[in-house]
C-alpha cells in the first residue's frame, strides 16, 4: 500500500477508507464509530460499527442483514455536513440503493464508488457520473476480455434455455447472488413459461424489496411441503452456495446454469461443469470501466479490488495519476455469494 | 464454419454424453463430406499444419482491440487460452462470412509460404466477419490444441450412429496414417475394405486400474497375470513385407526403432503383435528415463542404440496370416503368440512371462517385488477375453504398485490453462538442504477443485514476488508428492528427476520443518534409481 501523502482527503487504513477531517469511514472492514456504506453486500457492509449511513433504498436490505444496527439513511443527491466535510450519495447502478459517495472538503472532491455498473438494469437506480479530482474505482472485470451484452440479449438466452428445459420436462436451476443479481434475473424472466421457485436466501431479499414497493414477479419459496414432482418445467432461482448442495438434489431432472460475469471465460464454465453460463454482471465491463473513469474527469484514480495492478499500469500509461490500493473488498466471487452463512440452506 | 462453431458451442454447453453424441450426429447430418472429414480429423487430433505464428496473431489482435500488447498478454494469462483471448478482445464483427469449415482450412493452408503482411490481411479479414464462436474455432484451427470437451471415442460413437456401422469398425477405420489430404470421407468411412491401408493398426485395448483386491475377481483359474512393463505400448505390424511400428498415441514410430527393422523379413506377412517397446540390456529392463531420452532425439545414433537398445515385450497377437484374431479368447491368442515368437526367434522379441499362481495372495507377493523387476505392477487379464478397443472395464485390469512419496514445500505457483485458467494449479516444490529449500519438481494434478480454490486464495494473499505468470509464495504449505520413479539428472539443481510426479495430498497437518530433505531424495535415488 502506498500512502501518497497524509493530506489525502480519503486514506486507506487497516480499518478501511478513512476521511480524517470528518473521522468517517467508507465501507470499513473493521469496527469504527461512523461508517458510510455504499451497498449491502457483505464485503462492503459489515457488523460492528457504532453508526451507519446508507442510501434510503439500500437501507432495508442492510438492516435486514445486519439486524439491530444504528442506521440512518439519506436520499440520493442530499448533502450532509460532518465537521466541515460535505458528503453526498449518488447512484452507482450496482444493485438497488447502491451508491457512490462524494466527499468534498475545501474545494477538493473525491468519489468512492464501491461497486458499480453503467447499464441501467431497471432495478438499481441508474449510474450517475460524478465529476471529481480523485476517483476510487473497483476493477473486478478490468481486462479487455470482459465485454457485456445488453441485458435484454442475456435474458432472451436465459428464457430460451428455460423454455427448452420446460419442453424436455426439466427443472431450470439458475444461480445468482441473493441480493441484487437474483432480483435482476427475476425481472428478466418470462413468467409465462412456468412458475418461479426461490431459495430461502433469495426469497428473504425479495420480501424486503417488495416491502420497499419494488414490483417483482410472483415467486414461490421452496419448502419441504412442495412435492418434488411440482418442480419440473419450472425454474428455481438460488444463490451460488446452493450449487451441488444437498438442497439442490431434490430438483430433477435438472439443467443447471450460473449467471455471472465470470462465465465469460470458458475455463470457468468448464470448471463449474454446469450446462449453461450466462454472462450477467453487476460490475462494469472493460469499456464501461474506462468510460466511467473518463466521465469523472478525475486526474487521480485509485484502483481497488480486481485486476488492481494491471489496471493501474494501464491508467498510468494513459497519463493518469493512478495507484493501486489494498482493501478487503472481494467484488464478484465465482465460488461464493454474498449470502451470510446463517442464511444458507435455510429451507429444505 | 457456422455449423462447426455451433457444434462446438453445443458440445461446450453440456456435460451429458448423450447430448454431445446427438449434437455430433446432427452435425454429421448437415455437413458435406469435406466438412465431415475435417471435423473427424480435428476431433482425432489431425489438425492442419500451423501456417501463422501465434506471436503475430497476438500482435494483430492487440492492435485491433486497441490495447497495448502487454495488456493483451496479461489477459491471456488470466484466460489461459490464446484462441479464446483473441476471440474475446476483438471488436464486434463488421460483416458476416459464409465460408465452410473446409473452406477456412484451405485458406489457412494457403498462407504457408506467404509474407507476413498478406497473412495479416487474410486473418484480420477473417476475424472481421465472424462472431465469437467462429473466431474461437478459427483461431483454434491455427493454434491447435483443440480440446472441445468431446473425446475421440464420442466422436466415433456419433459417426457409427450416423453411418449405421459398428463402433469398433469406425474406430479401426480411423486408425493409422490418413490425413484429409490423402483420403476422402467416402474412402475412409464407406469403402468396402478398410484394410487397404497395410499400415493400419488396430485400436489398442486399454485396462482400467484395479481398485479393490484381486480376490474380488473370483476364481484365479480364470485369469492370466503378467508384469506391467514401463516402456511405450506399441503395435508391430508386418504386412506385404513392410514393417510398421505404432505407439499407443497413434504415432507411426517405425523409424525410431531400427532394432525392429529385421522383423519385416522375419515375421510372416499378416502378423500384428501388441507389446511394450522396452529399453532392455543384458537380460534386464532399463528405466523409462533411458527411453525418454532416446525418443527426444531426432536421429537414432549408434551411441543411442548401444546405450538404450529396445526389445518388444510381446503381450498379445492381434493378427496372424492376415486373419483378425481379436474376437478369439485370450487363451488361444496367447498360444498362437507363443508359437510365433518361438518359430521366429529374434533377440528383440521377448515373450511377456505369465506368472503362475493358484491363490490371489501369491499375486500380491509378486506385485510387492515389482520394483526389483523394474516393472510397474501387474496386469490381470481374463483368459476368455477378446481384444476389445479402447478402455473397457471388466476383462483387463492393471494393478500398479503404490507410488513413492515425499513431503515437500510449495515455493512457486502458476495459473493453469483450460478449465483451470484463473486458478493457481501448477506448483513448484522444494525439499530442505540444510537451511535452504531446493526446488526438485513441479506438479499439477491430484488435488480436488475445492482444494485448488482454497490454495488459489492463499497464493493471492501470500505472494512474495511475481515473475510474469509465476508467483513465488511464502513457504508454508506442505504436500505429499507421489511419483513412479526417480533418476539422476544433471539438468536439475536438485540432481534428480521424477517420473509422473503429482500431489497425493495436501498435508495441512504438517509444518514446513517437517518436509523431507534432499538427502532423503538422494537415498531414494540410490534405492530405486
Amino acid at each position: 500500500m502506498k500512502h501518497k501523502s497524509s493530506t489525502d482527503l480519503l486514506q486507506f487504513t487497516p480499518k478501511g477508507i478513512w476521511c480524517p477531517p470528518a473521522d468517517v469511514y467508507i465501507d470499513p472492514w473493521r469496527p469504527v464509530k461512523k461508517a458510510m456504506i455504499t451497498h449491502g453486500h457483505a464485503d462492503h457492509s459489515r457488523y460492528g460499527h457504532r453508526s451507519y449511513l446508507a442510501s434510503t433504498t439500500a437501507g432495508p436490505a442492510i438492516k435486514y442483514r445486519l439486524g439491530d444496527i444504528n442506521l440512518q439513511t439519506i436520499n440520493f443527491g442530499e448533502k450532509i455536513n460532518v465537521n466541515g466535510v460535505q458528503f453526498s450519495f449518488h447512484p452507482a447502478g450496482h444493485i438497488l440503493g447502491s451508491a457512490q459517495i462524494r466527499v468534498e472538503h475545501k474545494g477538493e472532491v473525491w468519489v468512492a464508488s464501491g461497486d458499480y455498473k453503467l447499464e441501467d438494469d431497471g432495478l438499481a437506480e441508474a449510474f450517475e457520473p460524478v465529476k471529481c479530482h480523485t476517483f476510487i474505482t473497483e476493477s473486478t472485470f478490468g481486462l479487455p476480455v470482459y465485454d457485456w451484452q445488453p441485458q435484454e440479449a442475456v435474458f432472451a438466452d436465459i428464457n430460451d434455455w428455460w423454455r427448452k428445459n420446460a419442453a424436455e420436462g426439466k427443472v431450470s436451476f439458475i444461480t445468482g447472488y441473493s441480493l441484487g443479481k437474483a432480483q435482476r434475473i427475476l425481472q428478466g424472466l418470462d413468467s409465462s413459461i412456468g412458475k418461479i421457485y426461490t431459495h430461502g436466501a433469495v426469497e428473504n431479499i425479495n420480501e424486503v424489496m417488495r416491502l420497499q414497493g419494488i414490483p417483482l414477479p410472483d415467486t414461490i419459496r421452496v419448502t419441504g411441503d412442495i412435492s418434488s414432482k411440482d418442480y419440473p418445467t419450472n425454474l428455481v432461482l438460488a444463490p451460488p452456495s446452493a450449487l451441488n448442495s444437498a438442497w439442490m438434489k431434490k430438483f430433477k431432472p435438472i439443467s443447471i446454469a450460473i449467471a455471472s460475469g465470470w462465465m465469460t471465460l470458458r475455463g470457468a464454465r468448464r470448471r463449474k461443469a454446469v450446462e449453461r453460463g450466462f454472462v450477467l454482471s453487476d460490475h462494469v465491463d472493460w469499456k464501461d470501466l474506462n468510460k466511467a473513469i473518463e466521465a469523472t474527469e478525475a486526474s487521480r484514480v485509485i484502483v481497488t479490488h480486481g485486476y488492481t495492478s494491471i489496471y493501474t499500469k494501464y491508467l498510468l500509461e494513459l497519463g493518469l495519476d493512478a495507484e493501486a490500493a489494498q482493501t478487503e473488498f472481494t467484488g464478484e466471487s465465482i465460488d461464493e455469494d454474498d449470502t451470510p452463512s446463517d442464511e444458507k440452506d435455510t429451507t429444505l | 464454419m457456422k455449423n462447426f462453431a455451433e457444434l462446438f458451442t453445443q458440445l461446450d454447453q453440456t456435460t451429458k454424453t448423450l447430448k454431445k453424441v446427438a449434437a455430433l450426429v446432427d452435425f454429421f447430418e448437415r455437413a458435406n463430406d469435406e466438412d465431415r472429414l475435417w471435423a473427424i480429423a480435428i476431433l482425432s487430433h489431425r489438425r492442419p499444419k500451423r501456417t501463422v505464428k501465434t506471436s503475430l496473431m497476438r500482435v494483430w489482435a492487440a492492435e485491433l482491440a486497441g490495447v497495448p500488447l502487454w495488456l493483451f498478454e496479461e489477459s491471456y494469462h488470466v484466460v489461459g487460452d490464446l484462441a479464446e483471448t483473441i476471440a474475446l478482445v476483438l471488436p464486434p464483427p463488421t460483416t458476416r462470412h459464409d465460408a465452410s469449415l473446409s473452406d477456412w482450412i484451405a485458406v489457412i493452408k494457403s498462407l504457408e509460404k506467404q509474407e507476413d503482411a498478406l497473412k495479416k490481411e487474410v486473418v484480420v479479414k477473417a476475424w472481421e466477419g465472424m462472431a465469437y464462436p467462429e473466431r474461437f474455432v478459427f483461431n483454434k484451427l491455427i493454434t491447435g490444441g483443440f480440446r472441445v470437451g468431446v473425446s475421440q471415442k464420442l466422436m466415433m460413437r456419433a459417426l457409427a450412429q450416423f453411418e449405421g456401422q459398428e463402433e469398433n469398425s469406425i474406430a479401426h477405420r480411423l486408425m493409422g496414417n490418413w490425413t484429409p489430404d490423402n483420403t476422402t470421407y467416402e474412402e475412409l468411412i464407406r469403402s468396402e475394405n478398410p484394410l487397404d491401408d497395410v499400415s493400419r493398426p488396430y485400436p489398442f485395448y486399454l485396462a482400467y486400474a484395479l481398485e479393490s483386491e484381486p480376490a474380488t475377481l473370483g476364481d484365479p483359474a480364470n485369469w492370466q497375470v503378467e508384469r506391467k512393463w514401463d516402456g511405450i505400448r506399441g503395435q508391430v505390424i508386418v504386412r506385404e513385407g513392410n514393417l510398421f511400428v505404432w505407439s499407443r498415441g497413434e504415432e507411426l514410430v517405425t523409424d525410431k526403432f531400427p532394432e525392429y527393422h529385421h522383423l519385416a523379413d522375419l515375421l510372416p506377412d499378416g502378423t500384428v503383435i501388441d507389446g511394450e517397446i522396452l529399453p532392455y540390456k543384458a537380460g534386464q529392463p532399463l528405466t523409462f528415463n533411458v527411453l525418454q531420452t532416446r525418443i527426444g532425439r531426432k536421429n537414432v545414433t549408434k551411441k543411442i542404440l548401444e546405450s538404450a537398445p529396445v526389445v518388444l515385450m510381446c503381450y498379445d497377437l492381434l493378427e496372424l496370416e492376415g486373419e483378425d484374431l481379436r474376437t478369439r479368447p485370450l487363451q488361444q491368442r496367447r498360444k498362437l503368440l507363443e508359437k510365433v515368437v518361438k518359430e521366429n526367434p529374434s533377440e528383440v522379441l521377448l515373450l511377456s512371462e505369465v506368472i503362475q499362481f493358484s491363490e490371489w495372495e501369491q499375486t500380491a507377493e509378486e506385485r510387492a517385488n515389482s520394483r526389483q523387476h523394474l516393472s510397474e505392477g501387474l496386469m490381470i487379464k481374463k483368459l476368455d477375453s477378446s481384444y476389445r478397443s479402447g478402455r473397457k472395464k471388466g476383462d483387463w485390469w492393471k494393478w500398479k504398485i503404490d507410488p513413492l512419496t515425499i513431503d515437500a514445500v510449495m515455493i512457486y505457483a502458476q495459473q493453469g490453462h483450460g478449465r483451470r485458467a484463473n486458478l493457481y494449479t501448477d506448483y513448484t516444490f522444494a525439499v530442505w538442504n540444510d537451511e535452504e529449500l531446493v526446488p526438485f519438481t513441479k506438479a499439477y494434478s491430484g488435488l480436488t477443485d475445492k482444494e485448488f480454490n482454497k490454495i488459489t486464495a492463499w497464493v493471492r494473499k501470500n505472494t512474495k514476488e511475481r515473475f510474469g505468470p509465476v508467483r513465488s509464495v511464502k513457504p508454508e504449505l506442505v504436500f505429499e508428492i507421489a511419483f513412479e520413479g526417480i533418476n539422476a539428472s544433471s539438468r536439475h539443481k536438485s540432481g534428480v528427476a521424477l517420473r509422473f510426479p503429482r500431489m497425493l495430498r495436501w498435508r495441512t497437518d504438517k509444518k514446513i520443518e517437517e518436509a523431507n530433505t534432499l538427502a532423503d531424495l538422494k537415498s531414494m535415488l540410490e534405492l530405486y534409481g
